[in-house]
């Protein structure tokens, strides 16, 4: 059973509310951290190991030590709630569900930071949510949390909710920024890292919802004892929002100790693979993360098993691995088709590309219409090269990562999958959706064309 | 008395130079100068806060500094990187930068129509000049190309959006020179679009400027338009008396006739003084200004070409072919 940080409060009725959540030992954090001075708290949090946990994995005690304080410029915290990765929903769980849980963690850490104005920017999707937000921030306001003089601790907090307008391209930090200053949501060039000149030119920190919720056990159970979870540099739990063909999707707190067949085969997580289908493939991360196959999901290239954690998931490299990501977790039954799978991915980033740099831009719609046109069984061979050089010269070419997502899942379904792909080329029709036949029968078998 | 500022010592391509601090890797690469530059479809230096945009001008950093010697991760945009003492970078001798520019100068490509024959910029198009050093000989491509309708972006500029590569140099130019900004870009990724707001026209005293600043023949000057090929015309430096701006400009003249005003440009085609719209579009004729003398012109450029005369021997050669002569009487036939 895995030891639960963030939602262990999460079945209780009305902890949504204040005052259940202040009964439940809320706010002891925020009382624990004022004592402490801001040093000591970004000192808690290095301690601690936690990791971002919006996709890349950075150190977030250490993210917050980069932090510039020129003196009479303000600081600010902006946390990052525009989760738009596709197969992500753990942060929307968090959010309406145990909002004072994200209100507490941004007092601490905006108190760590120096920042007396935080922002939580929501994807604009999330339609309901920035009430919820809006009603706990009431809350905590009027409980002496938040406002002039928190605690008599001389700490002053105002905390606001922006929504955006629902572009996949504002969860990137700078583009966020941008956004949240009233412009076209555009990713800026680094450097300067908003580290040094971020929202307004003023130092920031961008955090993610769940990132910054896990400071509050941190400050709890203090960041040793937080360290000791996990395994290896995959410290703490982590929120894995799981989809696709499972029977018990949803949002689940892991320890990062388990396997990924302990994940997804055990009753208390995700149960197995409906109707008995085996398995096909993961994207274990959210969509911009590369798929892996079955094989090489539950077991490294070595033979170990594979863990839920960042190490483990990327053990091999791109080529027999994967990532962490933002712990979306997206299963594909046998039944399946990848070629169709990544033709939506690709179709979701052509969308979601903001146009700015080339390679993006260009790239990705030509990316598109060469998988549409091989899924829809018009494809010539040499598509799938071609395929395989414009997501190389995507990749680490543009200007933010939005590229380097949209490249992954193209290259990795061909890197693994890429029978399939000559299967919709010189078939007329589907392999997996008209014959059930799933990837791993190998030789595929061979259907004469009509 | 006045700190000596230290300056930084780069390499680009085992050539070092010292530049000042901030200076970035493509302004050192210019203070080199020849083929180590590389070309830029987006930055502009006169503007502030261009580049970064395009990726053509991306480089291999194969030492960060002194300090930190290690290589950069990735190729780095030079016209926004800026050097460190020690670096040294690859431009012409990266294997990995000319891949990558050859892979951006066909994405560019990709929605660009292959319209030079007809199109204004011709021989004046950076974009023909990198296609021409990192194009590809056929296009990879069999789809069909995005397709817009050419628009009249007020009295005096004409907007072809099909030809754009959204550098949004334009819309730099629209924001910092200019009292009113009155277009930008509009949806985002391959449907992105340069447009004015709705109703609205461009006729800001500076508003002209667009055009000289669009690396390609997206923009063009409507009271120019297809009234000459480039290389047919005489590029003469004058002046005019002007209250708004230098009046320094360049007339491209075709015997005594003004056929089109543009700013003077330097040798990586940037605008050196910009200049208002009534110099540009209303002072066509000689007596507005002072003729300076002739441009120089590299003789590497199209525009030197101007004296280009068909040789008396070809024309024979040509009649003498029995089908050419065919073709050449139907041809008047169906004319007459």
């Amino acid at each position: 059973m895995s030891k639960k940080l963030l939602l262990k409060n999460a079945h209780i009725e009305g902890i949504r509310n204040f005052d259940t959540y202040r009964e439940h030992g809320g706010y002891q954090s925020v009382e624990k951290a004022l004592k402490m001075t801001p040093d000591q708290i970004v000192e808690e949090v290095k301690t601690s190991g936690l990791r971002g946990r919006g996709g890349a994995g950075f150190p977030t005690g250490m993210k917050w030590s980069f932090l510039a304080k020129p003196e009479g410029v303000p600081r600010y915290l902006v946390v990052n709630a525009d989760e738009s990765e596709p197969g992500t929903f753990k942060d929307r769980y968090l959010m309406e569900h145990i909002p004072h849980l994200l209100i507490e963690g941004m007092i601490i850490a905006s108190y760590a930071l120096g920042s007396n104005t935080s922002y939580i920017y929501i994807r604009g999707e999330y339609a309901w949510i920035p009430d919820i937000l809006e009603q706990a921030i009431d809350e905590a306001k009027k409980a002496g949390f938040l406002g002039k003089n928190i605690l008599g601790s001389g700490f002053d907090l105002e905390i606001y909710v922006q929504r955006g307008a629902g572009a996949y391209i504002c969860g990137e930090e700078t583009a966020l920024l941008e956004s949240l200053e009233g412009k076209r949501g555009n990713p800026r060039l680094k450097p300067p890292f908003p580290a040094v000149k971020g929202l307004w030119q003023s130092p920031t920190v961008v955090n993610n919802v769940e990132t910054i919720a896990a400071v509050v056990p941190i400050i709890d159970i203090t960041g040793a004892e937080y360290a000791k979870i996990g395994l290896g540099r995959s410290t703490g739990t982590k929120l894995i929002s799981a989809c696709g063909n499972i029977n018990k999707p949803g949002v689940y707190e892991i320890d990062m100790t388990i396997t990924v067949e302990e994940f997804i085969y055990s009753d208390e997580y995700c149960g197995g693979i409906p109707n008995g289908k085996k398995l096909k493939a993961c994207i274990p991360g959210g969509s911009s993360v590369p798929i892996v196959p079955a094989n090489l999901l539950l077991k490294t290239a070595a033979g170990e098993p594979r863990y839920m954690n960042y190490e483990s998931l990327s053990d091999g490299g791109f080529a027999t691995g994967t990532m962490m990501g933002s712990g979306g977790f997206i299963v594909l039954d046998e039944d399946q088709c990848v070629v169709k799978h990544t033709m939506t991915l690709a179709h979701f980033y052509n969308h979601e590309s903001c146009g700015q740099c080339t390679p993006c831009r260009e790239g990705t719609g030509w990316m598109y219409k060469i998988l549409k046109k091989i899924e829809s069984g018009q494809g010539e061979m040499k598509d799938i090269d071609l395929l395989w050089d414009i997501q190389r010269k995507i990749e680490g070419n543009t200007i933010c990562p939005l590229g380097d997502a949209a490249a992954w899942p193209v290259a990795a379904a061909i890197c693994h999958f890429r029978d399939e792909f000559e299967w919709h080329i010189n078939n007329p029709e589907c392999l997996t959706r008209n014959y059930g036949i799933a990837h791993y029968a190998d030789p595929l078998p061979v259907v004469e064309k009509q | 008395m006045s700190e000596e500022i230290k300056k930084f010592k780069v390499t680009i391509d085992g050539q070092t130079t010292e530049v000042e601090p901030g200076t970035t890797i493509l302004n050192a690469a210019r203070q080199i100068g020849g083929k180590s530059v590389p070309p830029a479809m987006c930055y502009y230096s006169k503007l502030e806060n261009s580049g970064g945009r395009c990726r053509t001008c991306l480089v291999e950093v194969s030492k960060g500094s002194e300090a930190d010697p290690r290589p950069m991760p990735k190729l780095v945009a030079s016209c926004r990187t800026t050097v460190m003492d020690g670096m040294e970078v690859k431009n012409l001798t990266s294997e990995k930068t000319q891949e990558a520019r050859k892979a951006v100068t066909e994405f560019l490509l990709l929605n660009h129509p292959l319209d030079c024959p007809i199109c204004d910029q011709a021989g004046e198009c950076h974009l023909q000049d990198l296609g021409y050093e990192h194009g590809l000989q056929q296009t990879r491509t069999d789809f069909e190309r995005n397709t817009f309708d050419a628009d009249d972006l007020g009295p005096n500029i004409k907007l072809n959006m099909n030809r754009c590569i959204l550098c949004a140099r334009c819309v730099l130019v629209a924001n910092q020179l200019t009292n009113k900004r009155e277009h930008g870009i509009l949806f985002r990724g391959e449907h992105a679009e340069i447009s004015t707001y709705l109703n609205k026209a461009l006729d800001n005293d500076f508003i002209g400027n667009v055009i000289d600043v669009c690396p390609v023949g997206a923009l063009t000057d409507r009271t120019a338009r297809f009234a000459s090929r480039v290389w047919f015309t005489k590029p003469v430096d004058a002046t005019c008396t002007c209250s708004k701006c230098s009046g320094k400009a360049v007339l491209w003249m075709k015997g005594d006739e003004i056929v089109r005003v543009t700013a003077r440009k330097d040798q990586y085609g940037e605008v050196e003084e910009f200049i208002c719209n009534e110099c540009r579009f209303e002072k066509k004729d000689v007596k507005h200004w002072n003729i300076e003398g002739p441009r120089h012109i590299s003789r590497h450029s199209v525009i030197s070409l101007n004296h280009y005369q068909k040789p008396e021997e070809m024309v024979v050669k040509a009649l003498e072919n029995e089908t050419a002569k065919e073709i050449s009487a139907e041809d008047e036939q169906h004319n007459a």
